[in-house]
């Protein structure tokens, strides 16, 4: 069992939740994911590290109530228990030979994204970062990113905070203002990543993607998670999930990660049970 | 006297159109009176093929001559001086091409039913039996053994290892102990509670078990010696699948058979009260002709399908999943589309399966494996389906190779083993199961692990 030490909303979807787990935390990278199973009947599912303290022995994770499973963790307090917290998975992101980067967060991708760029900040890498929402009220990390960069740049879709525009708008913007980045990387919706790729890839500038399928073990076991990558099948579990940007097929992704989207909408289905009342 | 009829003594199965529905197990075993009539069918040789037929060395015919005399619990203590998952054993191995094939009343009828047999034993042990088996004690000083991996090679190394005194601890990477006894087969044919109750006398006996420990990510087999292991053995099976490498392999709805396995035994798809999703498909493949292709079509027509295919390039004879298994399967409506072999998954404009193109292939020349090798006729077929299933063999998996240094592997990622089947490349590793032989049966993984123990008792005599 692994204990909720901290938890609050960042949004009205979104929580922050760090959990008692020291012998992670010692391990973990930024890039890396653990595995969350909430209860006996819950599911088991990839949440990407968000932040990790090794003396106070916690891992944290940022999670959206979109689905059942987040939704059951959603109801969680502090001083309650995980059942299960395996970690941490996945290869570490790799960042050698990066001196000026634009880190791009769309949505709850700036969770994973926020401590990527902390990493690079803190190991003198020049980072900017720009933070895509839908609208103001869902933005998030918004103190912690500005921490962690040279300039945060943050986009809303209806303009409500920020500029009004998409994360490749302003991008752009910069790389045609002489902003020579050496890389990118973008963490977020399938589609906001595969727009980001398309758009490096005219200017040449390696981007990594952070993949996030559906998957069950998170150790190479059940081929869930598999994603093409230069037209191989590569695990997103182990051979991930990092991913170079220009070589991911992300329209095959996308119709993946709606495998059991018709289940959740069907009555029948067991992730649409009732949510068990918490105690 | 001897029972000389030339048949095994039935055993009862569920009917097949009831139990094509339910996870109920299929084989009921034997009541005490079929064991003792079975077991009277033992001649007793003096000889013992069947001893030497079994990769753990079972006293077979000590402990079928104490089931004939009503000595049940003497048998089963026979059996788990050499076997540490009797209840296993007697429902998934092999017994036919193993102990039973070679019984010397198979040259005349049929072997001795070793296998149920064996199974009576276990049960009858778990059934009645409040003692704990003996708890073996520590040796003085007793060197600490870590285990990667709770599957079958892993519990039997951690059973004669604490047998022998020394202090065990398994790491296994998902919340459940057991490995391929839990995630792949499924419950109809190994009740998951059987499996819990072997693994629970494990405990008992003093075998450590941390769940939730991925080796090669929270610790690395090098940091298993810094933390004061004198010894790893490395049971981490053969868990990557491989897939056909046709095109529409990524259409929502096709399923690497361990994927559709652990989906359903390890987290009970099955049952309405657990969350698992899964695609329940109305027609549904299956590709592959071993005993993980015969699961996943049974588990598949038990999920609510219509029709469930078995599709296979060869024909039956080559098959290699247990006769057993392929009569089963039929038995519960599977239907069998041999010398058939996918070309190309199709699917429908939302990126779901809906159907499979085939060559049909005839049978030519023997190949290196000595089955006469499949060869495309030119003609095609499409059968309609809504999900697919690909059981054509797992390779074991990169993590430990990856992270540690100086273990040697093989081309296929296989550890690489000395001469004794168990030392690897790095001194005070030790391996066994899948991870060296990519994927074989449960018995196997078992002979290797109690082979391992043995090598690693006299690596640490020595040093």
């Amino acid at each position: 069992m692994f204990e909720i030490k901290k938890k609050y909303p960042l949004n009205k979807d979104t929580d922050y939740m760090a959990v008692y787990a020291p012998s992670i935390a010692t391990k973990a990278r930024p890039g890396q994911f653990v595995i969350i199973r909430a209860n006996e009947t819950a599911e088991r599912i990839p949440l990407t590290i968000a932040d990790y303290n090794v003396e106070e022995g916690t891992v944290s994770v940022i999670f959206q109530k979109v689905g059942r499973s987040t939704k059951i963790i959603g109801e969680l307090n502090e001083g309650d228990c995980i059942l299960d917290f395996v970690g941490p998975l996945g290869t570490p992101s790799e960042f050698d030979g990066m001196n000026k980067v634009a880190v791009i967060g769309g949505g709850l991708g700036c969770a994973i994204a926020y401590p990527q760029a902390k990493f690079l900040n803190a190991n003198g890498v020049y980072v900017d970062i720009i933070a895509g929402f839908r609208s103001k009220e869902l933005v998030i990390l918004e103190n912690e990113m500005s921490t962690a960069c040279k300039d945060l740049y943050i986009m809303t879709d209806d303009g409500s905070y920020g500029e009004k525009g998409l994360v490749t708008q302003k991008l752009r913007e910069l790389i045609e203002s002489g902003s020579e980045y050496d890389a990118v990387i973008a963490i977020g919706p399938v589609v906001m990543m595969k727009f980001v790729s398309a758009l490096t890839k005219e200017y040449g500038i390696k981007t990594i993607v952070s993949m996030n399928p559906i998957m069950i073990d998170g150790t190479g076991m059940c081929g869930g998670c598999r994603v093409t990558v230069d037209g191989k099948i590569k695990f997103a579990c182990i051979d991930g999930p990092d991913f170079d940007g220009h070589k991911v097929d992300f329209d095959e992704l996308i119709r993946r990660n709606k495998m059991y989207a018709q289940y959740e909408r069907e009555a029948d289905c067991n992730l649409m049970k009732k949510l068990p009342d918490n105690k | 006297m001897a029972n000389m009829q030339k048949e095994k003594v039935k055993m009862k199965e569920l009917d097949p159109s009831y139990r094509a529905r339910c996870f109920e197990e299929v084989a009921c075993g034997y009541t005490e009176e079929e064991a003792i009539l079975e077991a009277q069918r033992c001649l007793n040789c003096k000889n013992r093929p069947c001893v030497s037929g079994c990769p753990v060395g079972v006293k077979i015919p000590d402990f079928i001559k104490k089931v004939a005399d009503g000595d049940f619990e003497g048998a089963y203590n026979v059996i788990t001086s050499t076997n540490a998952l009797p209840a296993v054993c007697g429902r998934v191995c092999p017994q036919e091409s193993q102990c039973e094939g070679k019984c010397v009343r198979a040259i005349k009828g049929e072997s001795v039913a070793i296998g149920r047999l064996e199974r009576f034993c276990a049960d009858y042990h778990m059934q009645h039996s409040n003692t704990v088996s003996d708890i073996p004690s520590l040796m003085d000083n007793a060197p600490h053994i870590a285990i990667i991996g709770s599957g079958p090679s892993g519990l039997s190394c951690a059973g004669a290892l604490v047998d022998k005194g020394y202090r065990v601890t398994i790491y296994e990477a998902f919340h459940v102990a057991g490995g391929v006894l839990e995630y792949g087969i499924p419950e109809f044919r190994l009740p998951k509670s059987i499996v819990k109750k072997e693994i629970e006398t494990l405990k008992r006996k003093g075998v450590k078990i941390e769940l939730n420990s991925v080796v090669g990510r929270i610790i690395t087999v090098d940091e298993l010696f810094e933390q004061g292991y004198s010894a790893v053995f490395i049971g981490s099976g053969a868990g990557l699948p491989s897939f056909l490498g046709i095109p529409g392999e990524s259409a929502c709805g096709v399923y690497s058979a361990n994927e559709y396995l652990t989906r359903v035994n390890l987290m009970r798809a099955y049952k309405d009260e657990y969350d698992t999703p899964i695609i329940k498909a109305k027609n549904i493949a299956v590709v592959g002709g071993g005993n993980v292709a015969m699961d996943a079509a049974r588990c598949a027509m038990r999920l609510g399908a219509d029709n469930v295919y078995v599709i296979y390039r060869r024909s039956e004879e080559e098959m290699p999943a247990r006769r057993e298994e392929i009569h089963h399967a039929k038995e519960e409506g599977i239907t069998f589309r041999l010398l058939t072999n996918p070309s190309k998954i199709l699917s429908d404009e939302n990126g779901f399966v809906c159907g499979v193109e085939c060559d049909v292939m005839s049978l030519g020349d023997p190949d290196a494996s000595g089955r006469r090798r499949p060869e495309p006729t030119g003609e095609k077929t499409v059968i309609d389906i809504d999900a697919i299933i690909i059981a054509v063999g797992t390779t074991p998996n990169p993590l430990i190779r990856t992270t540690t240094p100086g273990l040697e592997t093989n081309r296929k990622g296989c550890i690489v083993v000395g001469e004794d089947g168990v030392s690897t490349s790095k001194a005070g590793v030790y391996a066994g199961g899948d991870a060296v032989t990519g994927a074989a049966t449960v018995i196997l993984a078992m002979g290797a692990g109690k082979n391992a123990a043995e090598a690693i008792d006299e690596y640490l005599k020595k040093n």
